[in-house]
This record gives C-alpha cells, structure tokens and sequence, in this order.
C-alpha cells in the first residue's frame, strides 16, 4: 500500500524538478488526446512548442500575449503569497484599459506638443484605472470584511458591463456606423513597438523591469518580506507588528496597478481602441501562470511563456490540423492540476508499507 | 513557500536549458515563414504544370460551426462550395476566433499558410483584417457585415431585414395577444434594422401590434436568452423573434405554448409545434460569385456587396402549417416583390417611435440610412440601451 | 398583477440552479474545504446529462449522469486537496478550468443536439389558485427538489448526529481527528456529495432551463453560487433564499426591459452583481458575526498527526 510520509525537509531536487515533471505529464496525457483525435501526435506537439517560438515573428506574438500574463501573475503572486485572493484581475485589466483608452482618446492637435510622449500618461492612466478597481475591493475588505474573492469577482462582471456601456453610448466613434467602437487611436498614441514589422512592444521591457522590481521588492526589502510572513503565519506576522491592513492594501493596490497596466499596454498597443472584446481572459489565465510558476517572478516569466505557447499553439492546432479549440483549456488545466500533484512529492515521499 | 534564492537560480538555469534547447531546435527548422514580408508564397509554376494548383481558401468563424445559427450557415456554404468547385479548392476554417489582437495573428498565419482568399465572417475582424491585407497584397480578403475595404480587401452582407419583415408579416398575422416580444442581441444597426423591418411587417398585416424588445448584450448565450424570452412572454408577447444565435428562443416559446421563428438557420427541429418559419441566410449564391471571380482572375478589392431575397442570399422557410393560406399568400406576394425588385421595405412613410417621419411619402432610404439605422420605428416599446433615439 | 406572478414563477426556475450548487457548496464548506472548481463541475456535468439525455431520451438519467460528473471530479479535487494536501484554491481553479476546456472538447458533438418536447408541469388542483398556483406551482419537479435538499440538509446538519460530526470537522478537524472520527474520508464524501449536487444543477441547466448544448453555458453561475455560500452564512435556508434573490434579480432586469424602463440595458445588467456586492458588504459588517458562523478550518490544510 502506498502512502505519503512527510520529508523532514523540503526536497531541493523535487522542486526543480516538479514543474519539468508536470510538463512531461501534461504531454504524455496530449499525446493521448491526439492519438485519440486520430492526429499524429509529433504535428500536434510541433504546433504547442515549436511553431510558437521558430522564429522572429512568432517570438514576437508570443511576447504579446506572455506580457500581460506576466505583469498581472507578478502581482497576483505577492497578493497570493500574502494570502489576499484577487481574484478580479480581470476586471482590474478592463478598468486600466478604459483610463488609458480615455487618455489616449485625447490626444489630437490640443496635445500634440506631448508627441510620443503622451504614451507615459497613458500607462500611468492604466495603472491609475486599475489601482482603482482594486481599491474598492480593498476598501470593502478593510472596513467591512467583505470577503475579496467574491467582490473581486463580482466587480470583473461590473467592469465589463461598463466597458460596454461606454463603448455603445458615450465612447462610440461617431463615424463608426453606430458600431460598438471608440475611435482608433491616434498613431502618436500607440506604445512603441521594438522592431519594424512586429507586433513586440516595449510592454515586454517593461514586464521584464517588472520581475526584477518584483524580485527585488520580495526577496531584499523587508517590506516584501513582512508582505509574505503575513500571509504564511498571520498571528506570528501581528505579533512581530506586522500590518495585515496594510499588507491588504499594499498587495491589492500593486496587483491591481499591474493589470491596469497590462490593460493599458494591450489598448495602447495591439488594439489600438476600445471594444466589448477588451476583456481577454487575461486576468484569469494569470492566475494559473502565477500558480504555475511557484508565485516566484522568475518562475512566472517561465510560466508565462509556456501558457502562451498553449495559446497560440491552440490557435494553430485548430487551424492547420483542424483540432478544437477547447484542447488549450484542456492542456492549461491539466498542466496546473499535474503540477499541484508533482509539488506534494517535494514535502512527501511516497512510501510502501502499512498506511493509515 | 518561499524558494531560497539559490533554488531559483537553480531553476532558472535548468529551464532557461530547456528553453534554449527547444528553440534552437525550432529556429533550426525554417519551414515555412509566416512573415508577411515573403514574397508570394504561391506555388511555382514548372513550365509542363498538369493541374492549377487548387485555390487554397480560409474562413474566419467568430463562433463555433456548430451554433446552428450565423456561424452554422457561413460552414454549410463552405462545405457547398467544396462540394461545388471539387478539386479547383481546397477550404479550412478557425473557429471561435476572437474579435481582438489575437485575430490579427489568425489571419497572418492564414495567409502564411498559402491561403489566397480570405473570408472573415464577423464585424470585428474589420481592423485586424486591414491591417494584414496590407502586409499581403497578393491575397484576397472578404470581410462580412464591415465598411473599409481597400485594394485587396471588399465587404459584404446579406439583407436579413427581408428576412426580418417576412417574419413579422406572418407574425402580425397570427398573433392573437397583438403583443410581439424580440429578443435582442447588440445593439448596433443591423439588428436595430432588423427589429424595425419585423415590426413594420408586421404591422403591414396588423396595424394594431405592439413590440417589446429585450437585451441580451450577448450573440449567443442559451440562459441569457431562455430568461430573455420567458419574460417577454411573461409580459404578453405571443410571438417570439429573435436576432441572437441559438434556438433557446424558440424552445423557450415551445415550452409555453407560444409561437417563434428560427433565426439564420432552419430551426424547425428543435420545437415543431411552436417554429412559425425560419428566417434563413444563404452564403451559396455569394461564395459561388466571390471564387468564381477569384479563380478566373476578374475578382476586384473594394466595393460592399448586399444581398438579399433578389440574389436567393435570403430566404423565409419551413412555414408551418398552420399559418393560413390567406396569410401565406401574403407572404408569397411579399417575397415575389422582393425577388423582383417591386417591392422595397425601406421606403416612406415610416415614422418613428416619437411620431416624426423618417422618411417621407414615397422617399427610399439609401444605404447610408440603411447602414446607420439607429431609432425604433412606432410601434416599438421602450428605448434604444445606452443612446440612440 | 399577473405578470407579477409569473415574475415569481420565472425567480423560482432560476434561482434553482443557484440553490442546488449553493447547497453542495455549503456540503463542502462545512467540512471546511472550498472547492473553487464549482464553475468546472457545471459545466462537465452539464454535458454529461445533456448527452445522456440526448442518447437516452430521460431526463432523470440526464440528471444522474449530471450528479455522476460532478462527484467524480470532486473525487479527484478531494484526493488532491486532501491527502495530497495540494493548495485549496489553486487546486479548485485548476478544476474549473479543467472542466471548462474539457466540456467544451466533450461537447462538441452535441452542439446542434435537441432533446425533444419539453414536458410542461402543473401540481394538480394547487396549480389553479389564482395567483399563488401561478407562481408557485407551476414548476418543474426539481424546483421542488431543491427545497426539499435545503430543508433535508438544514435537519441533517443540525438534528442529527452525522451532521453535527461534520460540523465539528469543519471547526477542528484536530479535534475530531482526536476524537477518533476518520476526518479525511468524512471530507471526501462532503467533497463528493457537493459535487453530486452541483452536478445536479449543471445538468438542470443544460436538460431542463435551456435545453441545449453550449459552451460555457454556465456563464458564471458556479461562482455566484460560491459567493451564495458566504453571504448566506452557511446556513441552507439563507442559501436558497440568496439564490432566488440572485435569480429575480436577473429576471428583474429582463422585466425592466420589457416595461421600457429608460436605463440602459448594460446597468441594469450589472444589477446581480453589484446585489451580491452589497448583500456580501452588510452580512460582512460584524467581523465576529462571519466568525461565529464561518467554519474555522475552511481552506486550511489538515494533517492528521502532525
């Protein structure tokens, strides 16, 4: 019979080698499905894990779609490690979209003297927008122990209704046909690309700037550190004096500040305008990438990456080798669940023997 | 779960391993370059070529084939029209692509994939599509319901207004509570168009109906509409019109005994007894003009096509047999009118819901008014969500 | 008034499905785990009854089957979360998501299903009282049956003993560790008979209120149930009270519509939300009264021996 014993200390091998691990899974499991489907399986991982990263362009995709998955999952990983469950990044994306957007819709020849340079209000707006949203859930928190999951949650339906109220009503381009649309942003708006011809932005530097930060906030400045004692062992963190007030609303405002700014780079750059179709799932999937890549920030770039190869890799299975669309969520959620598993073998072996 | 530093480097140097190695291996394979900047990816043509190279074709679904509705109808004419050029094309399509960025890497993976012609079947792909047919200017683009074309790029739509009005003819016919209920999609012009032309219909039979309108903010949502139509007939309404996308509507009025009609497809198997008629789209007669001009080379960009009952894109069917014959004798009226031209839906007197004419006796809307229908007609209940008249 | 009426009756349809995965969620919740994958056991077991039903043609197979799913997944979130002791939440998300992406692989042969006639019912005579037959007995029987779950669970959980053991693992697993009670197989069946529950309601939705096949057809429904739990204080009768307040809420909106309210369809659309928002903001307000009524344990791992 097996059992599970505790380690009498966490195994350092194991969790190195948890996440390769539950990759192996995942893939095995795959290979399965496409056997299953009747597709060859080699073409089918050809498409999640070579198509997206084979060359500049779809290098370049891929760091769009990775960026904000980044940006958000850094935030949701200090909110987690303190134990605050922002569940509503979502709407904390929506929000940052909608100020930037805003912002952006400004600009014209009133503001022309800014040039390129109205791109910083712009992101600052997206981090402002999200901040806000964040806040609210904070605030309800704080004063009246409202739990955050479900505000944060609620408030992500709040936020794209709004998002929809603004772009069929008072946003709505009027030469767009009545269509629901702002305008296109003016060219000056846009965020910078990185090379000519692509898509990358410098969203991705930013992110990369983010995971130092992050790092740095976490792992060197106590502040990060009494953030996460908090959230480990919240009596021992009062006792030491440790605010979990002020944890809340540190770990609230700076998560909800980076989707705002995954928002804003996303209006700001690849849509350039606003449109119901804002709200991408984002939020959510960080989630997963903040879980999956240990709430760590060099974990979650790692992570990040895989889960865009997923996507895009969903996207070209479906559309070379005729496979569903829903096999992204599948292998999403797999990979999540495999990795959860994995991790318990870094504090339990498995043993035979008489079990309980 | 704090990871001591040290592991992290460990990790990262082992994945950042990892990493490199499966891109090395990917860059290593340049297959195909799904760079636009390529030059024309066609097949080159040896001097003694047998065959033409089939015309390799791409559509862009914004739901899934299956949803028996809009997405449904654009699959079943790409199928005919397989069936119908053979081996000069050959066809494939994404399904549930989103109207954002990420449309914009579906069609260029399109077009690096060889496809020649590319139909992108809902609004929101205008912008992504744009953007690509000018990186690509030797593949065609097809853009539905949208109004920017450009050199390789043209639009079009089918009048599903005649669909709407013919509804609403047999509708005002057979209601008995002169109470109609509409389940709403978005709304933006077409469908606004939509709930207009049905309401005209109807009163053409019925001067007396009345129609409630209700929201859903969703194409297609099976809860949102089941809710949507069981308070319409909660408030009177005994005949159903929808302009979303599944039949949940239609069910919904099987269940309470009302009637409803089938919407973009033929709907009549998911509730007989309640399905009045379905107003249906036919992509056949505008995919068969749009290859055919594709294959012998006379296929030209700009321009907006709009078809309707004339060209056979739009079509009323399955009438149930209980209509009367009087009534559907007015209908047949109503569809020869419009197969030849004689009968124009769009056309003065119509007024609106606040009694003042939009267009005048005998005036005929343009299609800039056609394309730009932001009011109620009289006759409708409520107001338009969020602005508009 | 008659329209009122059926306002209620339409509350009563809606809310139940709410109600039945708010009660397998308060099963969960009062064995102190939270099981986040909610939204995913719907929608699973939403296309299990759904196909068992399209195939078969009964709707009380669809129902097992429905009630089946649900409680094999909650099998496998359970193994996880309690003898692996995985991460409650993160474990839950990965459920949801799972079964998300999974319904939809499932399901997409069924896209274009239909189930035939749904049959329409009336309790005999009760169902002709003016007004009160009208928005109260004109349900399908499940409606019913959700009643009957909240009533069954509030006597199971306090008058009898199994339920008052349940309790205490909630409060103190140590305790009733100590006390002899086997903690992590009761946490399992509670795991596992709330995901039964909730897959009830997933297959209630997809066989009974709109009796088609979509993807993602749950739309949300699994995480308004979990904000049921918490505001209802996990207590049964408060949950089935929260649910039809969350489904009048949303046929309110509808009805508004109708009556050509003049406030724009996306805010009246927000109502439910922001209800929940609110409701949640004044049960919150007294930090000890939530305490008092919170299970103590929930989403703490428990370690027998440790």
């Amino acid at each position: 019979m097996l059992r599970l014993e505790a380690r009498p200390q966490p195994s350092k091998l194991l969790s190195l080698v948890s996440p390769l691990l539950a990759l192996v899974l995942t893939v095995l499991i795959g290979v399965a499905l496409f056997v299953l489907l009747g597709q060859n399986p080699l073409r089918g991982l050809q498409m999640f894990f070579v198509e997206p990263v084979k060359s500049l362009y779809a290098l370049s995709e891929l760091s769009i779609k990775a960026t904000p998955l980044v940006l958000i999952a850094l935030g949701l990983a200090v909110c987690f490690r303190s134990n605050v469950w922002n569940i509503g990044a979502e709407g904390q994306f929506v929000l940052g979209a909608m100020a930037a957007g805003w912002v952006a819709m400004q600009a014209g020849p009133g503001l022309a003297w800014m040039g390129r340079g109205i791109v910083v209000p712009i992101l600052l707006a997206g981090v402002l927008g999200g901040m806000t949203w964040a806040a609210i859930v904070a605030l309800l928190r704080d004063r009246f122990n409202a739990n955050e999951i479900l505000v944060s949650l609620m408030l992500v339906y709040v936020a794209e209704l709004l998002l929809s109220y603004l772009v069929y009503g008072p946003w709505k381009d009027p030469k767009g046909y009545n269509f629901p649309q702002t305008i296109t942003f003016d060219a000056v708006t846009q965020v910078p690309r990185l090379l000519p011809k692509l898509r990358a932005n410098i969203g991705t530097l930013i992110a990369l700037a983010g995971v130092g930060a992050l790092w740095i906030f976490m792992f060197r400045i106590y502040r990060g550190f009494a953030l996460q004692v908090g959230g480990l062992a919240p009596l021992a963190a009062r006792y030491a004096g440790f605010s979990s007030r002020s944890a809340l609303w540190t770990t609230l405002l700076l998560s909800g500040g980076l989707a705002g700014l995954a928002g804003g780079l996303e209006a700001a750059g690849p849509l350039g305008q606003l449109t119901p179709h804002v709200p991408a799932g984002y939020g959510f999937a960080a989630i997963i990438v903040a879980f999956v890549g240990r709430l760590h920030p060099v974990g979650i770039v790692f992570s990040a990456i895989l889960m865009s190869m997923f996507y895009i890799g969903g996207e070209l299975a479906q559309s070379r080798l005729g496979l569903p669309k829903s096999l992204t969520g599948v292998f999403q959620g797999l990979l999540l669940f495999t990795l959860l598993a994995c991790d318990t073998l870094i504090h339990y072996r498995l043993r035979s023997g008489k079990g309980k | 779960m704090i990871q001591p530093s040290k592991r992290a480097l460990l990790k990262f140097t082992s994945l950042s391993v990892v990493a490199a190695a499966t891109a090395l291996v990917g860059c290593s394979k340049k297959e195909e370059a799904p760079a636009p900047v390529a030059a024309a990816p066609s097949a080159p043509a040896p001097a003694p070529a047998p065959k033409p190279e089939p015309l390799k074709i791409a559509f862009a679904y914004v739901g899934p084939v299956g949803d028996g509705g809009w997405t449904f109808a654009h699959d079943n004419a790409r199928k005919a029209m397989e069936k119908a050029f053979g081996d000069k094309i050959v066809t494939s399509y994404v399904e549930k692509v989103p109207e954002a960025a990420d449309a914009e890497r579906v069609f260029r993976d399109m077009v690096g994939q060889g496809n020649k012609l590319i139909f992108g079947t809902t609004f929101g792909y205008m912008e992504p599509m744009l953007k690509v047919a000018a990186d690509s200017k030797d593949v065609k683009f097809e853009h539905a319901t949208g109004y920017k074309q450009g050199d390789n790029m043209r639009t079009y739509d089918s009048r599903t207004y005649e669909g709407a009005y013919m509804a609403g003819v047999i509708a005002g016919g057979m209601t008995k509570s002169n109470t109609l209920g509409v389940v709403g999609s978005i709304p933006i012009p077409e469908v606004i168009r939509n709930i207009d032309s049905f309401t005209l219909g109807a009163q053409s039979v019925n001067p007396k109906v009345k129609t409630k309108v209700v929201w859903v903010n969703t194409w297609y949502d099976t809860a949102k509409e089941t809710e949507a139509a069981q308070s319409l007939i909660n408030g009177g309404a005994d005949v159903l019109f929808q302009n979303t996308d599944s039949s949940a509507v239609l069910q919904t009025a099987g269940k309470n005994k009302k009637w409803a009609f089938g919407w973009d497809s033929d709907m009549t198997a998911y509730a007989p007894e309640a399905h009045l008629a379905s107003a249906v789209i036919n992509w056949v007669p505008y995919y068969t003009k749009a290859i055919g001009e594709a294959l012998d080379g006379s296929w030209k960009g700009g321009g907006h096509t709009w078809w309707g009952v004339k060209e056979g894109a739009i079509d009323i069917v399955s009438i149930n047999d209980k209509v009367p014959a009087e009534l559907k004798d007015k209908l047949e009226k109503v569809k020869a009118g419009l197969k030849d031209g004689s009968f124009v839906i769009w056309k003065g007197p119509i007024v609106g819901q606040d009694g003042k004419p939009v267009l005048k006796k005998d005036e005929l809307a343009d299609d800039k008014f056609m394309s730009g229908i932001n009011f109620y007609v009289k006759g409708v209940e409520g107001k338009l969500p969020s602005g508009g008249k | 008034m008659e329209s009122f009426a059926l306002l209620i009756a339409a509350t009563l349809n809606a809310g139940t499905v709410l109600a039945l995965a708010g009660l397998g969620l308060l099963i969960n919740e009062r064995a102190g785990i939270v099981n986040l994958g909610a939204e995913g056991m719907m929608l699973v077991a939403a296309i299990a009854g759904f196909a068992a039903t399209a195939t078969t043609g009964s709707d009380w197979l669809g129902f097992a089957a429905g009630m089946g799913a649900g409680a094999l997944m909650a099998a496998a979130f359970g193994v996880l979360v309690i003898w692996l002791n995985t991460n409650q939440y993160a474990t839950g998300l990965a459920l949801s998501l799972f079964g998300s992406g999974f319904s939809a692989f499932v399901g997409i042969g069924f896209a274009q299903g239909k189930l035939g006639e749904r049959a329409s019912f009336a309790v005999p005579g009760l169902a002709d009282i003016p007004f009160v037959g009208l928005a109260l007995f004109r349900q399908h029987p499940m409606v019913y049956v959700a009643i009957g779950v909240a009533a069954t669970l509030a006597w199971f959980l306090y008058r009898s003993r199994a339920g008052l053991v349940l309790r205490a693992v909630g409060e103190s697993p140590e305790s009733a560790h100590a006390l002899g009670y086997p903690v992590r197989r009761i946490r399992l069946a509670a795991v596992c008979a709330g995901g039964a529950l909730c897959g009830l309601a997933g297959s209630y939705l997809s066989v009974v209120y709109s009796p088609l096949w979509m993807e993602g057809m749950v739309a949300g429904k699994g995480w308004i149930a979990l904000a049921l739990t918490t505001f209802a204080t996990w207590r049964p009768a408060r949950v089935l009270l929260g649910a039809y307040l969350f489904g009048g809420v949303t046929m309110l909106q509808f009805y508004l519509q109708g009556q050509g309210v003049e406030v724009a369809s996306q805010f009246l659309s927000m109502l439910p939300y922001v209800a929940t928002i609110v409701v949640l903001v004044l049960i919150s307000r007294n930090a000890d009264f939530i305490r008092i009524n919170m299970p103590a344990s929930i989403g703490k791992p428990f370690h027998p021996g440790a």
